[in-house]
């Protein structure tokens, strides 16, 4: 392997040689450096009856039937034509939904146990680290993975911290065992940029700057200012190759892939007004915010994000821990929705992402207690085809429909219900959790032996 | 049920629910029929059709349909409800914290202390009657809490039990202090040296209290906390007042339970990770244990055991249970204290019987923390702080119809309602309110 020392003068070897330059050894954009090395995990041809469907897309099905086979959705409907090799579950009183998608995790960065050396997602050294990219902090071994499995989440984005104005790349993970992340890694997923609002950058670098909010802003635009002058002096090379490429610079390769549009802008802000200015700063810079992160005060400018069409990922009901917090209210999502705006249930939290299910009943309900009529179907589009719109995936995930991936859950009951758990998780048409089977039940290595098995063992 | 109305509406319905409020308040005459609603008394099996009588702010009534309606009753057809007494949540910094220290707000949750120890600080009495978080937990049919000081020392200061609704922290207060709330196990000693350190505290105390003359003569060497705290620790050393004691490693608990057994104490045990793996124990030895519900996560090396099985496994093992909010999400204390009822939810999910979890949120706190006698139930002469509910109240899809504390409904619209009543359409309504 390449070591860190060695980087610098392979790359001046590849910039000498530039005609041919090896893949990943230079910044052309697109380079793909940590390549997934993900397979599907073995399956079989299954079958659910009998059960109720949510497809995320269309109405609840009814007492239906889904087949998945070698890894995709075959079929979704009334009934389904199972080959005579599939197994068949039964799904009586149960339901069917799409894998879960939470595009705002830290899970394998922030990873249990909590301790100073699983720190790992926040690179509070500069407020603009567009170099860091998430996936170097991602311990495959973290506990918290399977438990977000058996939470029937199937992909997450894994975002860098909060504490700086650029914190870094994020990466799309499917939740699977894996020796290194390159193995979790959601082939074909396009990068994200984690950019923050507010008090996190303002608190981390009180003493250097930013101190303000205006700091925050000007952070913004300086960086984005620089990024757009690294990006056309690239991409004049790219075209015309003349001489040698410009030096690289991480840190705006990184910045300047989000103004080609290669790279999705999710922003951590949290008040309207802020969320307003980031709006115009994207348009000062010619790029797009995918989804603005937490916006507990989306519910203020839900007519804007409607049409901009930027998502906004939001809890069911965290507020008040701080002042930019202060106006968290649980209607938030509902009044989102209503307006036409892309509705994201997410968590930041490793305990909600394994009950986003329960997340989506809260804001249903506070939607209803308003006069918003939250559908059921609406609530579950929240946790799965908006998210995996946000990272660029709908056409892969995120419903269940023929030829899409088979990420699907099946739970004991109906899933806005306090009593209904996932029972059986399937990724890529493969059963990677089952409830009723220990056996079926994935343990990270740091587990063995430190971690009691259900029944009190410690292996 | 909440104004579902226009702003304007709203605030025609917020002017007159405070001018009831007002008129209850001094008149306090008033008598409430709740009926036809299945009625869970807790105390008691659960009524089919039943009725709840309030009259001045107590629980005069409890029965069947045949139970007498005073004349001039204000009568609730809880038909298709369900009643409950007030959700008890057991663990909050309700009134203490809004907002975060870091970011501007307030937070009274911890005390300075002296030699790391302030057992005599009554957190309580820095409350904040009308923090906008009491407003919302009581809507969510939360009508009773502990407040308590925030952890991090071997003994941080004492709780007491409020009612949530009130002006002034004596009209809510139900008693205080209820009880002592400490710590063992992470911190800045290591496990032996801070073991030793609690016992020398009580130690102390003890001698404090058999030679307070010879201290204040100063014939007496020095001593391992301030005068105030070994004051403060005499009704623990007697039995009288319950040690919350926050553990989570199985082997932290067992050092509790012994500690406990040496001084006497009337131990509790909070948060309790890994109290399911000495469930016999803490059965024998009659310790309770307030823990949540929605935490599986080995978040330290103190907590490897976490599981969401924890309660229903306690209870079977004949352990007191009370339920607070733990892991399931951001300030389950406080500005989510009001989620309790989703924690208990999720220990009926993992194993425990709802009318056990039902009890964890409601007698059973009240039970630990003293005040059973007042709230908790519903009992004729128990305090009338009663929840309606449209369904089952751990269920997402049911709402706290009508919330009464002391037979008081206080129909307020929160903060929260404001704001959303504000911009639930667009553009905002900027009326002054």
């Amino acid at each position: 392997m390449r070591t860190r020392s060695l980087l610098p003068a392979l790359l001046l070897a590849a910039a000498s040689a530039a005609a041919q330059p090896g893949p990943g050894a230079l910044s052309a954009p697109n380079a793909n450096p940590f390549p997934s090395t993900y397979t599907p995990w073995p399956s079989r041809p299954t079958v659910i009856r009998n059960v109720n469907i949510f497809t995320a897309t269309g109405p609840l099905i009814r007492n239906g039937a889904i087949l998945m086979q070698d890894g995709k959705i075959v079929s979704v409907g009334a009934t389904v034509n199972a080959p005579a090799n599939a197994v068949v579950i039964d799904g009586a009183g149960k339901y069917v939904t799409p894998g879960i998608v939470d595009d705002h995790s830290h899970l394998g960065a922030n990873a249990a146990p909590n301790v100073w050396s699983r720190s790992d997602a926040n690179e509070l050294v500069n407020p603009v680290t567009g170099y860091v990219w998430v996936e170097h902090s991602v311990w495959p071994q973290d506990p918290q993975f399977p438990r977000d499995l058996a939470g029937g989440v199937t992909t997450l984005q894994v975002l860098p911290g909060s504490g700086n104005l650029f914190g870094g790349r994020s990466v799309v993970l499917k939740v699977v065992p894996a020796v290194s992340v390159q193995g979790m890694k959601f082939p074909g997923a396009k990068y994200g940029l984690k950019m923050a609002c507010g008090e996190n950058p303002m608190r981390v670098y009180s003493t250097r700057g930013p101190q303000t909010r205006m700091g925050d802003i000007a952070g913004y635009r300086i960086a984005w200012a620089q990024a757009e002058a690294y990006r056309r002096r690239w991409d004049k090379w790219l075209t015309d190759r003349a001489g040698d490429p410009p030096a690289r610079d991480l840190n705006l390769e990184t910045l300047a892939e989000v103004l080609r549009g290669n790279i999705l802008v999710h922003n951590h802000c949290y008040m309207a007004d802020e969320m307003m200015q980031v709006i115009d700063v994207s348009k000062e810079f010619g790029y797009k915010v995918r989804s603005f992160h937490h916006a507990v005060e989306a519910y203020k400018i839900a007519d804007v994000l409607a049409k901009e069409g930027i998502a906004a990922s939001m809890w069911a009901d965290w507020g008040g821990m701080k002042m930019e917090m202060m106006d968290g209210v649980r209607a938030n999502m509902a009044i989102v929705h209503a307006a036409g705006g892309i509705t994201i249930m997410h968590s930041d939290d490793a305990s909600g992402s394994q009950r986003l299910n329960q997340e989506a009943a809260k804001a249903m309900a506070a939607g209803r207690a308003n006069g918003i009529n939250i559908t059921e179907e609406d609530a579950i589009r929240w946790m799965t085809y908006n998210p995996a719109w946000a990272l660029g995936l709908e056409d892969k995930i995120g419903s269940l429909a023929a030829g899409k991936n088979a990420d699907v859950v099946l739970w004991s009951g109906n899933p806005f219900s306090i009593y209904t758990r996932a029972e059986k998780v399937w990724v890529d048409g493969a059963m990677l959790f089952d409830r009723t089977d220990p056996a079926q039940q994935w343990r990270t290595d740091f587990e063995l032996g430190f971690v009691p098995v259900n029944n009190g063992g410690k292996n | 049920m909440r104004s579902l109305g226009t702003a304007p509406a709203a605030l025609v319905v917020a002017a007159i629910a405070q001018l009831t409020l007002g008129a209850q308040a001094t008149a306090g005459a008033q008598t409430i029929a709740i009926t036809g609603g299945t009625v869970f008394p807790i105390s008691g099996p659960k009524i089919e059709h039943g009725t709840v009588i309030i009259t001045n702010g107590k629980i005069t009534a409890v029965g069947g349909a045949s139970t007498a309606v005073p004349a001039g009753a204000t009568k609730i057809d809880a038909t298709g409800k369900w009643v409950t007494p007030g959700l008890f949540n057991a663990a909050t910094s309700l009134g203490l914290a809004e907002g975060n220290p870091q970011s501007g707000g307030y937070n009274e949750s911890r005390a300075k202390g002296e030699k790391g120890i302030s057992a005599s600080f009554n957190a309580w009495e820095g409350m904040n009657p009308a923090a906008t978080f009491i407003a919302e937990t009581r809507r969510d049919g939360v009508t009773t809490a502990t407040v308590a000081p925030a952890g991090g020392s071997l003994f941080s200061g004492r709780a007491a039990v409020v009612d949530l609704n009130g002006e002034t922290v004596a009209s809510m207060l139900v008693k205080g202090p209820v009880a002592m709330v400490g710590e063992l196990g992470d911190g800045s000693e290591a496990r032996g040296e801070q073991f030793a350190h609690f016992k020398a505290v009580l130690s102390d105390a003890k001698t404090y209290g058999l030679r307070k003359v010879a201290y204040d003569n100063g014939a007496i060497r020095s001593m391992a906390a301030s005068r105030e705290d070994l004051e403060a620790l005499a009704p623990v050393l007697a039995g009288t007042m319950p040690l919350i004691v926050s553990a989570n490693k199985a082997a932290d608990i067992r050092a509790a339970l012994g500690i406990a057994k040496q001084f006497g104490l009337k131990l509790v045990i909070d948060g309790g990770a890994e109290a399911w793996e000495c469930a016999t124990e803490l059965a024998a030895a009659h310790v309770p244990v307030m823990a949540g519900a929605m935490n599986n996560i080995p978040n330290s090396f103190s907590s490897l055991g976490h599981r969401q099985e924890n309660l229903a496994l306690l209870r079977a093992a004949g352990v007191q249970v009370v339920i607070v909010g733990d892991g399931g999400g951001l300030g389950e204390d406080n500005y989510n204290a009001r989620n309790v009822r989703y924690e208990a939810g999720n220990a009926v999910a993992y194993g425990m019987k709802w009318d056990d979890a039902l009890r964890a949120v409601t007698l059973a706190p009240a039970e630990v923390m003293g005040v059973a006698d007042k709230v908790g139930s519903l009992q004729v002469g128990r305090e009338a702080n009663v929840v309606v509910w449209s369904g089952d109240p751990f269920e997402f899809a049911s709402s706290a119809e009508h919330v009464y504390v002391r037979g008081v409904e206080n129909n307020a619209p929160t903060r929260q309602q404001m704001l959303i009543d504000r911009y639930k359409n667009k553009p905002p309504t900027y009326r002054k309110p």
